[in-house]
């Protein structure tokens, strides 16, 4: 302890003060450098979409996002029925697979024994980490055809008079994206729901059973809404997911740029457009109509990610976005 | 008496219920695991890892290429992605207070969220249209743009969880400030870190939409940095939607390489990483 | 830590290291993929340091990669459009120069369950299926022309191309040619507004699409389906015969074509269809595909690299092309070509 100061002090030549304020000044340098330049990276990419679509801005203005015609050989680029095939397609993802999510969640967070709850989210985590392009591959050769064998008849059959369920159903679809994508986030959403879960104070729970309420009661009506907030930050930041999914749409939607009432119709989504035409956008306004799209989906992540950030703050949890 | 049996078969029901969700969406693990095996497993031969794709309708072809080509990008990644990652995350932990770090996290954030097809093009329009081609280079940047927000993330985490009491008990030693981070509070972290970093590359292991127009795709050997490259994920693309029986298979094959090494890769991480956490708490 | 850097910085420079060989890149069509796939191959056992690489994006991303540069050339069926000639010009102060390499043919390939006959399909049946006017497998049109075939009740499901191809724009120029409906309404054309239809990626996607889903109709080059073993169809020619598509048919249809003489992509003749063609036996749907080089090309060793190809391709390439259900170009065809293979420079 007494020998460390002092042989600090005995160096030759320079004096401590310089070498610490040297060395501090060269790595707070490189160290800010660093941050810098994500910043820097991050205007880039607004810059370059901002000024990459800026023909097709000027063309077609705000109505660029209500035109339904997706139309290159004339020229007419309109934005919705990819708005709407995202939209649709994610919004009935989290329809699937919130309930699925939080059920697991629940299951996980309050009822399961602690290590058999460990290694059962370890593995449904390790699910986030598979590709999209393997998801794809699973839909296309699996999952479309059970859907066209065995799912899509029964629907039909129970539901088949609405709108939403009319039209023949040839496999690639906006249903088909839907459940891929749902089977996508539901890791997602168990990971944090059940992390904002655990995090409600014990109390709570013991509080509620001594007055008299079952488990379920207890979970769904006080440790649930006492987690609202983290659980709805986690479905925005599973939508957000969602939102931006390329491969595994692209495989099973059907790539088509037009806009139908049916679930059963293939559709197309903003991502899904980029991935298949920017390599072979052959003229200036194509290519701009394409980056503005890619525009469109940076805003609505932008926006998304906002809200769910706002969410998850507020809840005042540790829980990682 | 009535109202109570309803409460409890309720009860009964509804936490079954959701048992039940949890055995169907980890049971959805084993599916894609098995099937990938089934089908991807059997296909894998010697040809595969070694030759290069075969022309159409011609049997023995393998991805040699592609696996070399995604190796090189990869670590074209790592070297922008984690030094660059792991400097801000440092930045942002120990000298984070004010406007500047403030817009840092908010611009690691918005780049986390952006699909990475936008990616994609960005890199397009930064390396393949200055340079008039396609090239690994590209493809490389692409990813390593995608490792950032995760490495300072991680990095910043772990950091984080560090004691106080180690840093100030090196400053107490005499130590300068960026001696104390990088001699004791970095290393004092480095598994989390570490792991974090092996999660990040997994995750743009996977990716295919930012190759599809930065490295293109090759049926031969890619050279150098500056020519396009095959990548496992794009083959794996390329060949599923394909008509032909041989590359469906060879696909199923690839996608059995590609969740393998992944999985493992999430394993190893996960579980130096529940170790870190661990240590760190005590 | 150490070690694993050096693992590192050697990898980065194994990887950086050329190994004193040619890299050509080349992407577009789809239509001619296992031909070019097999002549590269070819040439790579003949040419050991020179690696031509082609990526099958569709004929749009051919004639966009070459004319922004990031290809050294491209390949199309379709025929370029006075624009697309203007642009490239603009963009790569030269010439495009087409090429052709082969005579190949869009089939009307389909998946009826049930169904193994070899369905004749007439002009008016064609047009009225893609126009989504005959919406169901056993209509009038369709049974007139296949007495003998139960065609189910159901439901037609039409492939198309989803990106701009060359096999579309020699589709659709076929039935702009044979249905005036078709002509006004949609038009031909690399990519055109399909009233009806599932969208695939390349010819790969149309065929695959075809294979995986029943009661579909869609269009692909003739070696797709026949490597597929997809059934496909007989078109009726110009002259009345259903007419299935082989080699012979393919010939038939380009024998009046008359070919320019400087190979500039948009002087007169350069780059002629021969949908539609008269004669007994012509199939009605085939077509010339094209490679797109630049006249000028600034690199010289690639110049000499690309001359050298074509000159191979138009000899000893052209005895391949059978043995992939390709037809060979006609003679006067290749005796013109060669000469003009001389302007790439």
């Amino acid at each position: 302890m007494a020998s460390a100061p002092a042989s600090l002090e005995v160096s030759a030549g320079r004096s401590l003060g310089s070498r610490v304020h040297a060395g501090d000044a060269v790595a707070y340098s490189i160290t800010l450098i660093s941050a810098g330049s994500i910043l820097l990276v991050t205007v880039m990419l607004v810059y370059f979409l901002w000024t990459g679509s800026e023909l097709t801005r000027h063309k077609f203005g705000f109505e660029f996002i209500v035109t339904q015609v997706w139309d290159p050989v004339v020229e007419q680029y309109g934005a919705l029925p990819f708005i709407f095939g995202t939209v649709v397609t994610a919004g009935l993802a989290l329809l699937i697979s919130v309930p699925l999510g939080v059920g697991a969640a629940i299951f996980l967070a309050e009822l399961a024994p602690r290590r058999l709850s460990s290694s059962m989210t370890f593995l449904i985590e390790l699910l986030a980490a598979v590709p999209s392009v393997i998801y794809g591959l699973l839909g296309i050769f699996l999952l479309v055809p059970v859907m066209r064998t065995y799912l899509v008849p029964a629907l039909k059959a129970v539901l088949g008079s609405l709108p939403i369920f009319s039209g023949p159903f040839y496999g690639p679809s906006i249903l088909s994206a839907s459940v891929v994508l749902s089977i996508m986030i539901v890791p997602f959403i168990v990971s944090v729901s059940r992390e904002v879960l655990l995090v409600v104070p014990t109390d709570q729970r013991e509080a509620s059973l001594a007055l008299g309420a079952t488990t379920w009661e207890t979970t769904w009506k006080v440790v649930v809404p006492y987690a609202r907030r983290g659980i709805f930050g986690s479905i925005f930041l599973a939508l957000a997911r969602a939102l931006g999914e390329t491969m595994a749409v692209t495989m099973v939607i059907g790539n088509t740029p037009k806009l139908q009432s049916s679930l059963l119709a293939p559709g197309h989504t903003i991502a899904a457009l980029i991935a298949s035409e920017f390599a072979e956008a052959t003229s200036a306004t194509y290519l701009q109509a394409l980056t503005e799209m890619g525009l469109v989906l940076f805003a609505l992540t932008i926006i998304l990610n906002g809200l769910a950030q706002l969410l998850l703050l507020t809840t005042g949890s540790r829980v990682k976005a | 008496m009535n109202r109570m049996l309803w409460r409890k078969s309720l009860n009964a029901v509804m936490l079954g219920l959701t048992g039940f969700c949890t055995l169907l969406v980890a049971s959805v693990l084993f599916v894609i695991l098995g099937y990938l095996a089934w089908n991807g497993a059997s296909h894998l031969s010697w040809n595969f890892f070694t030759k290069l794709p075969a022309p159409v309708g011609e049997l023995g072809g393998g991805m040699a290429n592609a696996i070399l080509g995604s190796g090189k990008m990869l670590l074209l990644a790592v070297s922008i992605g984690v030094p660059i990652g792991f400097l801000a995350g440092v930045y942002l932990s120990e000298y984070g207070h004010g406007t500047f770090p403030f817009l840092v996290r908010y611009a690691t954030d918005l780049m986390n969220g952006v699909p990475s097809i936008v990616i994609g093009i960005f890199a397009w329009a930064i390396v393949v249209r200055p340079m008039h081609h396609f090239s690994t280079l590209a493809g490389g940047v692409a990813l390593g743009v995608m490792m950032i927000p995760i490495a300072l993330r991680t990095t910043e985490e772990f950091l984080h969880n560090v004691p106080h009491a180690l840093r100030e008990g090196a400053m107490a030693l005499g130590a300068s400030k960026a001696r104390a981070v990088f001699t004791v509070v970095v290393p004092a972290a480095k598994d989390g870190i570490m792991s974090g970093m092996m999660l990040d590359l997994a995750r743009v292991a996977g990716e295919t939409a930012p190759l599809l127009f930065t490295a293109l795709g090759n049926r031969f050997w890619s050279q150098g940095w500056l020519e396009p490259t095959a990548s496992l994920p794009v083959m794996i693309y390329s060949y599923a939607i394909a008509p032909y029986e041989d590359w469906n298979q060879q696909a199923w094959a690839a996608g059995f390489v590609l969740l393998s090494m992944v999985l493992i890769v999430n394993i190893v991480a996960r579980s130096i990483m529940a170790r870190a956490s661990s240590r760190l708490r005590h | 830590m150490k070690r694993l850097l050096t693992i590192v910085v050697l990898a980065a420079l194994f990887a950086a290291m050329s190994f004193a060989q040619l890299n050509i890149t080349g992407a577009g069509a789809t239509f001619p993929y296992p031909m070019y796939s097999k002549w590269f191959d070819e040439y790579h056992k003949l040419n050991s340091n020179i690696q031509i690489n082609y990526q099958s994006i569709g004929s749009g991303g051919g004639i966009n990669q070459v004319t922004e540069g990031t290809v050294d050339f491209g390949g199309s069926d379709a025929i370029l459009t006075p624009e697309q000639i203007k642009a490239f010009q603009t963009k790569r102060m030269t010439n495009v120069l087409a090429f052709p390499t082969v005579l190949g043919a869009d089939v009307p390939i389909y998946n009826i369950p049930g169904v193994t006959a070899e369905l004749n399909f007439t002009q008016d049946a064609l047009a009225g299926i893609f126009l989504g006017k005959i919406t169901k497998w056993n209509d009038m049109a369709i049974a007139s022309a296949n007495a003998g075939v139960k065609l189910p009740a159901g439901d037609i499901i039409v492939v198309h191309r989803g990106d701009p191809s060359g096999t579309s724009f020699i589709w659709t120029d076929y039935l702009a040619k044979v249905s005036p409906e078709w002509k006004t309404k949609v038009g031909a054309g690399a990519a055109v507004n399909w009233p009806v239809g599932l969208a695939g990626k390349g010819n790969e996607g149309v065929s695959g699409q075809v294979k995986q889903t029943p009661n579909t109709i869609g269009y692909v080059e003739l070696i797709f389906a026949r490597q597929n073993k997809m059934t496909f169809g007989k078109v009726r020619n110009k002259s009345g015969a259903f007419v299935k598509a082989d080699l012979a048919g393919v010939s038939a249809a380009a024998v009046g074509a008359t070919m320019a003489d400087d190979f500039h992509a948009g002087s007169s003749g350069s780059q002629p269809s021969i949908t539609d063609a008269p004669g007994k036996t012509a199939y009605p749907i085939s077509s010339f595909t094209w490679l797109l080089v630049p006249e000028e090309i600034k690199d010289k060793q690639k110049a000499k690299v690309i001359t050298d190809f074509l000159k191979w391709m138009l000899g000893p390439g052209q005895k391949m092309t059978e043995a992939l259900d390709f037809a060979q170009l006609p003679a006067p065809v290749v005796a013109k070509e060669l000469k003009a293979v001389a302007k790439v420079h």
